[in-house]
């Protein structure tokens, strides 16, 4: 009987067999997955339009259309209570935006410092930067934001007896001002000078790297091109003239007016974040150096190469592999803990939608925009490390 | 459970967000149920949306007890419905959380110093009637700005509560005047507060009551002074959900039980003895009319009158106990007077 069928070579399509197929089988499964999770979403989709409609509650997106009529203290773009919803949540999002780039900048780098000064042989440096490491780290983010914003607004003067800083800036508890450039006619030539100068040094580094792998001969690329980035734009500008000049910052009735400033919640939310996340990228660091094989080093010593060479051509390289996936997680957490912001008064997305959920009681309308809004974030920012990941991936020859 | 009513819900307030969004969307079945009444009587105990924490509105003490006039308001509404006024939870809410915990059906009424608007009576899905506090919008400013008024506040930096009538009464003052200034927005007054008294701010607002309150929280109360300048209406009073009559009448007539009380001049140590030998206008409120059923009607016991105000008090005394002169705000009657007293708390006839 089993010979039989076998030897016909097509198993009979008989119910029970297919229930022990395990192709037809985990088809089955699949579907059912499916189904059900449609089901699911038509549920509460189907619930959510019923119960809005039995509070009489109105819904849909057309309040993005209607005036705001609030104002926000920390805005990018123009902005008033004029403007209509639609624009204050860009001027949240763009507020969210700016935290989240210059807090990623500057906790990569700080917690690459902190991390290799966690291994090195100054037992006093490596001490500092493990005591850093354990009190950020076990910290909640938002007391961390608390202590700077506290931090800021309390040992800072008041504003009337502002610091005055070099330059012209002043530095109180109403944030940092500075002048503000105003950039005369010909400006555009300065950015042209700077475009001109930076193809150039990709032009010029390229043709070093032909020139290194064909003839072994080195042409110090990264000097030249950084004398080129900063030497033209500035030849541009004192040629034409130096068309700059500076509004700054007055002490008026209440506050320092004119000049630009950023204020307190903006820094100390900013800082917060660096140093909360720097402890994580720190770690991150130090696990991704430890994880290249000593014998990398070694080896790269018994070629002959100099120190720093072998950390920038050898280890760093090796390292960057195990470091840059759980850094994408540490730049997506950066971003999220910045919601938040509301706790110390700063416009972000979140505190803008969450006074527009007052004024318009669009509840999952407005909740429905944020997730949005941090997942199109998150999937931007792991999408560009995903991107630079397998660019430094090793590749197998 | 009764035993513990007097609960503060403070983890609660982080959640409430999520938890009526999940409550919209998963569809809890009160949510939109046309019989609070009924819900609240099988519950034993009604669920009043307060504060975080505002003197004399209300504010929990250091033993976790709440009180002040919107409390009140919540233990009058207990009082009306079992004749008990301890059985009643406070949730604590922030003023962001405030609306969707009504519309989800977390809380059964909003007490809550909530502005009586028309968006907010329309769109939002509430009902209002009753003003148990009739304020209006002002400004604490240090005494040592010397800033007589706020028409000379051009340029300042503004502390200001997320998500109120107040942020938008603000914006709108100041573009009539055509003053410039600097909001800083924070989501809970106490935060809001404090940065006002590090100096972040050179001026705080919110509703005059609201001022008087913090003033008393500041590190040198002496110091600041409130701005004679009032610039908005603001008649606080508590918000049902849309749809439900029956317990909007309960709510609003336990408001009018309290102002016809102190207009008759009952209190809740003569209340016994006006039961026995006011007049029929006093025995119909208190539910000693033969074969009256205005009680019962409303959905009570013909004494849920009574009830209220021999244990929780007229309107008169509510208001002085948490706000008036005897109180540490020492805010005066002003509008909120009988109307017989030149003020505008008035009630319909109860007949």
């Amino acid at each position: 009987m089993a010979g039989d069928a076998l030897s016909s070579g097509k198993p009979r399509k008989s119910f029970s067999s297919l229930i022990y197929d395990p192709q037809a089988r985990g088809i089955f499964y699949q579907v059912v997955t499916v189904a059900s999770v449609a089901l699911f979403v038509w549920i509460i989709t189907q619930n959510t339009i019923n119960n809005l409609e039995k509070a009489n509650i109105a819904s849909g997106f057309g309040f993005l259309q209607g005036r705001a009529g609030f104002d926000i203290g920390q805005q990018a773009i123009q902005y008033n209570s004029d403007s209509t919803y639609g624009r204050a949540l860009l001027v949240g999002l763009l507020n969210t935006l700016q935290v989240a780039f210059f807090g990623i900048i500057t906790a990569t780098i700080l917690g690459f410092l902190i991390g290799i000064a966690r291994l090195s042989h100054n037992w006093l440096l490596a001490k500092l930067a493990q005591t850093y490491v354990e009190i950020f780290r076990n910290l909640p983010p938002l007391l961390v934001i608390f202590f700077w914003y506290k931090g800021v607004i309390t040992i800072l003067p008041q504003a009337r007896d502002s610091v005055a800083l070099p330059l012209g800036g002043f530095l109180n508890n109403r944030g940092l001002f500075f002048p503000k450039a105003i950039w005369g006619e010909g400006s555009w030539m300065i950015v042209a000078a700077l475009g001109v100068a930076i193809v150039a040094s990709i032009a010029i580094v390229k043709w070093a790297r032909a020139r290194q792998a064909s003839t072994g001969q080195q042409f110090r690329s990264g000097w030249t091109s950084l004398g080129l980035i900063i030497l033209l734009p500035v030849a541009t500008f004192l040629a034409i003239g130096a068309p700059l000049t500076f509004d700054y910052p007055v002490a008026g009735r209440f506050n320092l007016s004119g000049g630009t400033s950023i204020g307190p919640e903006f820094i100390s939310l900013y800082l917060a974040l660096s140093f909360y996340t720097a402890s994580f990228i720190a770690e991150i660091v130090r696990g991704g150096i430890k994880a290249v094989p000593k014998g990398q080093t070694e080896a790269a010593n018994a070629l002959g190469l100099r120190a720093n060479i072998i950390t920038r051509l050898v280890v760093v390289p090796q390292a960057m592999r195990i470091i840059i996936p759980p850094l994408t997680s540490q730049f997506l957490n950066l971003t999220k803990n910045s919601s938040l912001a509301v706790a110390v008064g700063f416009a972000d997305i979140v505190a803008v939608g969450g006074t527009m959920l007052n004024q318009t009681g669009q509840a999952v309308e407005i909740v429905a925009i944020w997730l949005v809004i941090y997942l199109s974030l998150s999937l931007t920012t792991a999408l560009f490390m995903n991107w630079f990941n397998a660019k430094m991936a090793l590749v197998e020859r | 459970m009764l035993k513990n009513k007097q609960t503060k819900v403070g983890k609660m307030k982080k959640t409430i967000l999520s938890a009526a969004i999940g409550a919209a969307v998963l569809g809890a079945a009160s949510a939109a149920s046309a019989a609070t009444l009924a819900d609240v009587k099988a519950k034993g105990f009604v669920t009043c949306g307060g504060s975080q924490g505002i003197p004399g509105f209300s504010s929990p003490n250091d033993k976790g007890e709440w009180s002040g006039i919107d409390i009140d308001y919540c233990k009058g509404i207990a009082a009306a419905v079992f004749g008990d006024a301890t059985k009643f939870k406070i949730v604590a809410l922030s003023s962001k959380d405030r609306f969707p915990a009504l519309q989800s059906g977390e809380v059964d009424v909003l007490t809550r110093n909530t502005t009586w608007t028309i968006s907010r009576d329309s769109s939002l899905g509430f009902n209002f009637r009753t003003v148990n506090y009739y304020d209006g919008q002002g400004f604490l400013a240090k005494k040592s700005l010397n800033v007589k008024s706020a028409l000379e506040l051009s340029g300042a930096a503004v502390c200001v509560q997320q998500g109120t009538t107040t942020e938008l009464n603000l914006a709108d003052y100041f573009k009539a005047n055509n003053l410039k200034y600097n909001p800083v927005v924070f989501e809970k007054e106490a935060d809001a507060t404090s940065a006002y008294d590090s100096g972040r701010c050179d001026v705080y607002t919110t509703d005059q009551s609201g001022l008087y309150a913090i003033r008393l929280k500041l590190k040198n109360p002496d110091e600041n002074e409130v701005l004679p300048e009032v610039i908005s209406k603001e008649p606080l009073g508590p918000a049902v959900r849309q749809g439900d009559d029956q317990w909007f009448d309960v709510v609003s007539w336990v408001h009018y039980a309290m102002v016809s009380a102190e207009e008759f001049g009952i209190t809740s140590k003569n209340v016994d003895d006006m039961k026995k030998s006011g007049g029929p206008d006093i025995k119909r409120l208190l539910g000693a009319e033969e074969g009256s059923k205005i009680g019962t009607d409303l959905g009570l016991t013909n004494d849920w009158a009574y009830n209220i105000i021999k244990q929780v008090g007229n309107y008169g005394e509510v208001f002085e106990r948490n706000v008036g002169p005897t109180s540490p705000l020492k805010i005066k009657r002003g509008i909120n007077a009988l109307w017989t007293k030149g003020g505008l708390q008035y009630a319909p006839p109860i007949r």
